[in-house]
């Protein structure tokens, strides 16, 4: 195992890890603002011990995702040092802004809420939390953009070895960069909505507090299925413009092997990448993926045959993160859309929310997949036609690696652990009582 | 030439910021098992740092990220270099900051203690090591005409950086205590203030100390000797750190972090100052030194950065400012009923 391996595998499980606590972070920010706004406007109490309840299992998932965020700037740094002296000029700016537009005014805020509530008003306090979910968001664009230009690189020049900076607009408004923002984010939407779903399901179906859990779900309901339809309408452009600028992405993500005009999609196949076809393929769609990459059925795609061998990505991986994401994506417009139409007979539905229950780790594959997807989908390039990941790393003994790395496992599985248990111990306690 | 000078000064100054923000947390989580007693006490120190640490950390953030836009080859190197430091830093960051948050979740006594390590391990680690590392940037690393490190994590704890480390514990520990003083009363209060006065003697020895080394083990004092003007850093240096002192004996607790404040940000100025132009300079040779004009990024990198950073420090600095002066009050009990519902 050498040095550029150890460090793809230290960073995969560090940002996968990091990524199990994100989302909740940017989706339920919105839920709680959402519902401190409703008992400012209202001065209902339950929407009080809403916003305290679900705060409380915000507040444990943000800090496990702020932590575990250090570690990636930092790895850019220990592991991938050839890497940021190559792109710093362009991609190091958009961390350093990434920091000082956004992420300060959320951590600093967060302080402010959790220990703010007796020195604010209750609108200042509310306003709060609105602050701290835009910021969030916001940070989330500057990592996706910085994430975009590794995707689709524009707006530089070579010189003096290494990309440097010509057009600092053409980076930022790189549309990789929006799209794949316009996708994570309402991502994460999807999956604090599931979150927030299926732990009201937990309690409804034990019948307790269940005028808190039924407002919980329905607010979630809608929340998740906008998010949902919208990931579907967006995730359709998105296609089109990974066509466009990696095709071999594309190529590998269908498994599709022969350029050919009327492209089929299959709906599974084992892709065999060493004799460079399917072994095994089953639902031939003809002329479907033409449609998915240009929207037209007599589109010419490029198979992956007709890419040299060395610039291929993994296909096997590419190709199963894409559907697990594709499926799990249509599941949840149909449990979404359901939770909106039973949403007032909830109680009556049990078998409906024993299905939200047991649906709440989806999302989390859902996200994970969609990330492996961009991430191995680019190989084998670190910067997309630009530069090589195998060329990226730093000058180090892979022995460093391997002892940094079996410390993250032990540590992250240790903290993954005790997140894990504290999450599920405050969601199954439930709200605090009420206020007689 | 000016806008990479301008650039070196800005990496110095939210390196330096960072330390004089987070440095109290550090400090506090140092001073924690020692003059955290009782329970109660462990709350009000955590609930002394709670809302601020977080917003501090991101000074990190920001320094490493600037250091990466404006200087990326310097970002490459160090961090590259001092691999196993910055990865021990990293993991004690990341105990020490969910420490915070979980250790109240579960009221059970063994839970509390794993964390209550955590919090000490997560403050004295980073604080060590960050001085071991800006000490051995004052000296210089072995670094090759590739800018290759020609060393290990063992070069890196040569004598002169162990006491930069130290340094900077003992600066950190009376920020720390003199946080706890002023916002603490009753018995912890005192304790707090007492740790101030012992740790304080300490701290001018170890800061002399550093000071005469660094004329041994550096060549820092060559900036100076050419430019006279710059000794008022030291000057700055050691006069906030008999303010300190003063303010301590008046009482004036928040007057006294100040001062020590202002002492954290001229110790690390005495470095930057007598570094320059140097970011990484190189022990082999000073011809492989990494340089603000020789491993900065593009012109146009710079500017759109110095103009985020000409927007956003102010108006960052502006809310945590506030964020500052809504907690100065005195910690009361009430105070920690409410946190204990978080």
């Amino acid at each position: 195992m050498d040095t550029v391996f150890l460090s793809r595998l230290q960073f995969a499980a560090a940002t996968m890890f990091h990524f199990l606590f994100v989302p909740l972070t940017l989706g339920l920010s919105i839920l709680v603002a959402y519902m401190e706004t409703r008992y400012v406007r209202t001065a209902d109490e339950t929407y009080l011990r809403m916003t305290r309840f679900w705060g409380k299992i915000f507040l444990i998932n943000f800090a496990l995702g702020v932590v575990t965020g250090i570690s990636l700037e930092f790895q850019f740094g220990t592991n991938w040092s050839r890497y940021s002296a190559f792109v710093g000029d362009v991609f190091g700016s958009l961390l350093a802004i990434e920091a000082t537009a956004a992420f300060f005014l959320e951590s600093t805020l967060i302080g402010v809420w959790i220990f703010g509530w007796k020195k604010l008003s209750a609108k200042a306090h509310a306003t709060v939390m609105w602050l701290v979910a835009g910021a969030g968001s916001l940070s989330a664009l500057w990592i996706l953009i910085a994430n975009g230009w590794m995707q689709h690189p524009v707006g530089y020049t070579l010189k003096n070895g290494r990309a440097e900076l010509v057009d600092f607009f053409a980076v930022v408004f790189n549309k990789f960069g929006i799209l794949e923002f316009l996708h994570t984010v309402p991502a994460a939407y999807v999956l604090s909505a599931f979150v927030v779903m299926g732990i009201s399901a937990y309690h409804l179906l034990k019948k307790q507090h269940v005028e808190f859990f039924i407002r919980s779900f329905k607010i979630a309901a809608v929340f998740g299925l906008a998010s949902s339809v919208w990931l579907a309408i967006e995730g359709d452009q998105h296609a089109i413009h990974v066509t466009e600028t990696q095709p071999a992405k594309l190529a590998a993500m269908e498994a599709h092997w022969e350029t050919r005009t009327q492209a089929p999609i299959v709906l599974f196949a084992i892709p065999d990448e060493k004799n460079e076809r399917n072994l095994f393929q089953i639902g031939k769609l003809p002329g479907l993926l033409s449609f998915l990459g240009y929207h037209d059925i007599n589109a010419q795609v490029k198979g992956l045959k007709d890419f040299p061998r060395q610039d291929r990505p993994p296909v096997l991986v590419t190709f199963l993160s894409f559907r697990v994401m594709v499926a799990l994506g249509a599941l949840f417009v149909l449990l979404t859309l359901l939770g909106v139409l039973l949403r007032n007979r909830l109680l009556e539905n049990r078998l409906y929310l024993m299905l939200m229950v047991a649906a709440i780790p989806l999302p989390y594959i859902a996200i994970q997949a969609g990330w492996v997807l961009a991430e191995v989908g680019r190989q084998p390039w670190i910067v997309y036609n630009l530069m090589r990941t195998s060329d990226a790393a730093s000058p180090i003994a892979a022995g460093q690696v391997f002892a940094s790395l079996a410390a993250f496992i032990v540590i992250y599985g240790l903290l993954g652990l005790a997140g894990f248990y504290l999450i599920v111990k405050t969601a199954v306690n439930g709200p605090e009582a009420e206020k007689k | 030439m000016i806008l990479q000078s301008t650039w070196f000064f800005l990496w110095g100054l939210l390196w330096a910021i960072f330390f004089m923000t987070d440095g109290f947390d550090f400090g506090i989580g140092m001073l924690y098992p020692f003059i955290g007693k009782t329970e109660q006490d462990k709350c009000s120190m955590i609930a002394a740092m709670g809302p601020l640490w977080d917003g501090n950390e991101v000074w990190l953030i920001t320094a490493g990220g600037v250091t990466f836009a404006a200087f990326p080859i310097v970002y490459a190197t160090l961090f590259s270099s001092l691999y196993t430091a910055f990865m021990l830093i990293l993991f004690a960051l990341i105990l020490r900051g969910v420490s915070f948050e979980f250790r109240n979740k579960i009221d059970n006594p063994a839970w509390r203690s794993i964390w209550d390590k955590c919090i000490f391990i997560g403050s004295v680690v980073p604080a060590l090591l960050f001085g071991v590392a800006f000490a051995n940037i004052f000296q210089g690393i072995p670094l090759d005409a590739d800018h290759l490190f020609q060393g290990n994590f063992l070069t890196l704890l040569n004598p002169y950086a162990l006491l930069g480390g130290i340094v900077f514990v003992v600066l950190f520990l009376v920020h720390g205590a003199l946080w706890l003083a002023a916002r603490t009363e009753g018995k912890l209060h005192r304790r707090a203030v007492s740790a101030a006065n012992i740790i304080w003697p300490v701290t001018v020895l170890a800061a002399v100390a550093f000071l005469a080394y660094s004329a041994i083990a550096t060549n820092l004092y060559v900036n100076y000797f050419a430019y006279p003007l710059l000794f008022v850093i030291i000057v700055l240096a050691v006069a906030g750190l008999l303010t300190v002192k003063l303010f301590i004996l008046k009482r004036a607790y928040f007057k006294a972090w100040f001062a020590s404040a202002i002492v954290i940000v001229s110790a690390t100025f005495f470095g930057v100052a007598g570094l320059f132009p140097n970011l990484l300079p190189s022990s082999i040779n000073s011809e492989y030194s990494l340089s603000a004009f020789n491993a900065s990024s593009s012109p146009l990198t710079l500017k759109i950065m110095l103009v985020v950073v000409l927007i956003f420090v102010p108006l960052v600095l502006a809310y945590q400012i506030w964020a500052y002066t809504l907690f100065k009050d005195k910690i009361t009990k009430q105070d920690l009923e409410h946190e204990r519902v978080y």
